[in-house]
């Protein structure tokens, strides 16, 4: 599914260039949950950054499936992002001025579905999570474990086929990071893959794969097992 | 939801800074708008003025000035009315009435008013018998086609005032009053009222014109003369041309025969005004340009610090999948509801402005101009557009995961 070869990230700060990220060869297949795992500043957002097609790499190419990434237009990677991924933010990133209902609209809106539709397709995954009595609260009318299922459901509505977690459980209690943790695995279990960056080696434990990041350097730490893959 | 939505959600809930930017566009508009109100009814009614009053000449002491035709015998100063007499017995080519007139202030049933003396085309039929002159049978000049209204109304009928300015008879103790006068006291035709102390009769209630006219009472000169203790003069003398080409061929004339005073055509003085209101019209542009340059950056200051404040937000929807046009379409679509809300209020505010004002500041009655209307609050939409186009596009092409590192 995702492919990167030769890919360094580098910018530039105060006239020096510093690597925020590189990595020879790595490969995520479809249907794989990969957890990768890395202190604060090892470039775990820039790869997934990278991977979501936000980020353009300094050399090297990614590759989703038989597409080069970054060959694709601004508004042509917009719209892949649009029908194939779905991001998981740390700071769950809702839209303050939004309903719960609203925000998990919103991935719809962008894609042009009616607002019949939307309504009833957003409703129903707020349902999944428990929030069916928070559906015109907004964000700052709801607990933190609350915003975190808002997102999770944002993320899931358009029925994405990749996930890509930033640090999702960092903020969270351990009752709502359990929550996050199994919608990840259940997200797996349906056939999606899942991308998830974190410092937290116990929530890394629940993917199929390990990737270690220091310094910007990737490194393929197995499964969980200690089975390194192929590449 | 759609676009629109986010769009009024998002304005809905940061209405205060959004407001404070749209006030510029709000008052820019109203200004404008009321200014043309204004300036285009003045034009229409000066027009109508021109047409009304054709080849009329105006007699005036040499140090007054020319503001406003209707105005033209309130300046103070004054002329001899033996001029008034120079002029009859001159035997110029083309005139066809004399009219002189001298204004005093006056209070009139408690409210202070603009007495003025005219003297009636009969006294000088009058003066004409006794002296047995024949030039009262008027020359009329070789293009004389007499003027429209003078052949509207005849003479006789004393509203015919307010129309041909003159009038054919009128006693020493017969007074005729304005529209606006009238309506205030109350009076009509044939109730007595007091002036100076003195009785006098109601001859006519005039009919409303639109102008200073309105509020004034007219009475015969030589009564005013003596209530006002002025003697024996005049502050304007007014000439009934009988053609346009007669006017203009008079003031050469008339300047020969009376060297201390100012003679003006109608249409001078009209020009004057048009003057007075290009001046204001361009004022009024000036004003525009002034007042656009700052909405403009006004608004594309809010809609740059909106963008600023929402980097966080923009980042996530494209992350989402919205588009680079999706996002600026959201700025430029919250500047066209500003421009087109606060254009819209500006202009309802500049004509209820204009309505309110125009009556006392111009003397003319505002009718709301519903192309100039519509043309503010597009021009206004079409400016908070372009005002917002860089902010917009600076959104378009911000970086959604560098708005994830600001997190």
């Amino acid at each position: 599914m995702f492919r990167l070869e030769n890919v360094q990230k580098t910018y530039s700060r105060h006239g020096a260039t510093v690597t925020a990220f590189q990595c020879a060869e790595m490969t995520i297949d479809a249907g794989e949950y990969v957890a990768i795992l890395g202190p604060s500043g090892s470039g775990k957002t820039t790869l997934l950054s990278l991977l979501g097609g936000m980020l353009s790499p300094s050399k090297g190419g990614v590759w989703l499936g038989e597409q080069s990434l970054y060959e694709l237009s601004v508004t042509e990677r917009a719209k892949l992002r649009r029908e194939l991924l779905g991001f998981v933010f740390q700071t769950f990133n809702l839209v303050p001025y939004l309903t719960a209902l609203e925000n998990v609209q919103v991935p719809l809106c962008l894609a042009g579905i009616s607002s019949n539709e939307q309504q009833e397709r957003a409703a129903l995954m707020l349902s999944r999570f428990g929030l069916t009595e928070r559906l015109r609260h907004k964000p700052s009318e709801m607990s933190v474990g609350q915003q975190q299922r808002v997102a999770l459901a944002r993320t899931l509505v358009s029925n994405p086929r990749i996930i890509l977690a930033d640090e999702p459980t960092g903020n969270l209690d351990p009752e709502s990071r359990e929550l996050v943790l199994n919608s990840l695995t259940e997200c797996h279990r349906e056939g999606r893959t899942v991308v998830m960056v974190t410092h937290d080696p116990v929530a890394a434990k629940r993917a199929g794969r390990i990737l270690q990041l220091i310094g910007g350097e990737l490194r393929d730490q197995g499964d969980a097992y200690g089975r390194r893959s192929a590449a | 939801m759609r676009l629109p939505t986010l769009v009024w959600k998002e304005l809905r809930e940061r209405p205060s800074a959004m407001l404070t930017s749209g006030l510029t566009i709000l008052l820019g508009v109203a200004a404008v708008v009321a200014i043309r109100h204004v300036t285009v009814h003045a034009e229409g009614e000066v027009h109508r003025q021109l047409v009304a009053l054709g080849a009329n000449v105006l007699i005036l002491p040499s140090e007054a000035t020319l503001q406003d035709y209707y105005a033209a015998d309130q300046s103070g100063k004054t002329l001899p009315e033996e001029h008034v007499s120079e002029v009859f017995f001159a035997g110029l080519t083309g005139v066809e009435k004399v009219s002189p007139k001298l204004s005093v202030p006056a209070t009139f049933s408690g409210q202070p008013v603009i007495l003025t003396g005219i003297l009636p085309q009969s006294e000088f039929k009058t003066k004409v018998a006794w002296q047995s002159v024949s030039m009262f049978a008027p020359k009329k000049h070789e293009a004389c086609q007499r003027a429209k209204s003078l052949t509207a109304e005849p003479d006789e009928a004393p509203e015919a005032l307010a129309k041909n300015r003159s009038i054919e008879q009128l006693n020493k103790n017969e007074i005729l009053v304005g529209a606006d006068i009238a309506e205030r006291t109350g009076l009509k035709s044939g109730k007595s009222a007091s002036l100076f102390n003195e009785t006098f009769q109601v001859l006519a209630v005039l009919p409303r014109t639109g102008t200073v006219d309105d509020g004034r009472v007219f009475a015969h000169l030589h009564t005013v003369q003596r209530l006002a203790g002025t003697g024996e003069v005049v502050n304007a003398i007014e000439i009934v041309g009988c053609c346009e080409a007669a006017a203009g061929d008079l003031i050469p004339q008339l300047r020969k025969l009376l060297p201390n005073t100012k003679v003006v055509t109608i249409s001078q003085v009209v020009q004057t005004q048009v003057g007075v209101n290009r001046l204001i019209t361009k004022t009024s542009w000036f004003v525009l340009a002034v007042l656009v340059t700052i909405g403009c950056a006004t608004v594309a200051g809010a809609i740059a610090a909106n963008v600023r404040e929402r980097r966080r937000e923009i980042g996530t929807l494209m992350a989402l999948g919205a588009t680079p046009s999706f996002v600026s379409r959201m700025f430029l679509l919250k500047a066209l509801w500003l421009g087109v809300g606060c254009g819209s209020f500006g202009c309802l505010m500049g004509i209820g402005l204009a309505m309110w004002l125009g009556p006392q500041w111009a003397g003319v009655a505002i009718q709301p101009l519903p192309g100039l209307s519509t043309l503010a609050v597009f021009s206004a939409s079409g400016l908070a557009i372009v005002a917002a186009y860089w902010p917009a596009r600076k959104a378009a092409s911000l970086d959604p995961c560098v708005c994830f590192q600001e997190v």
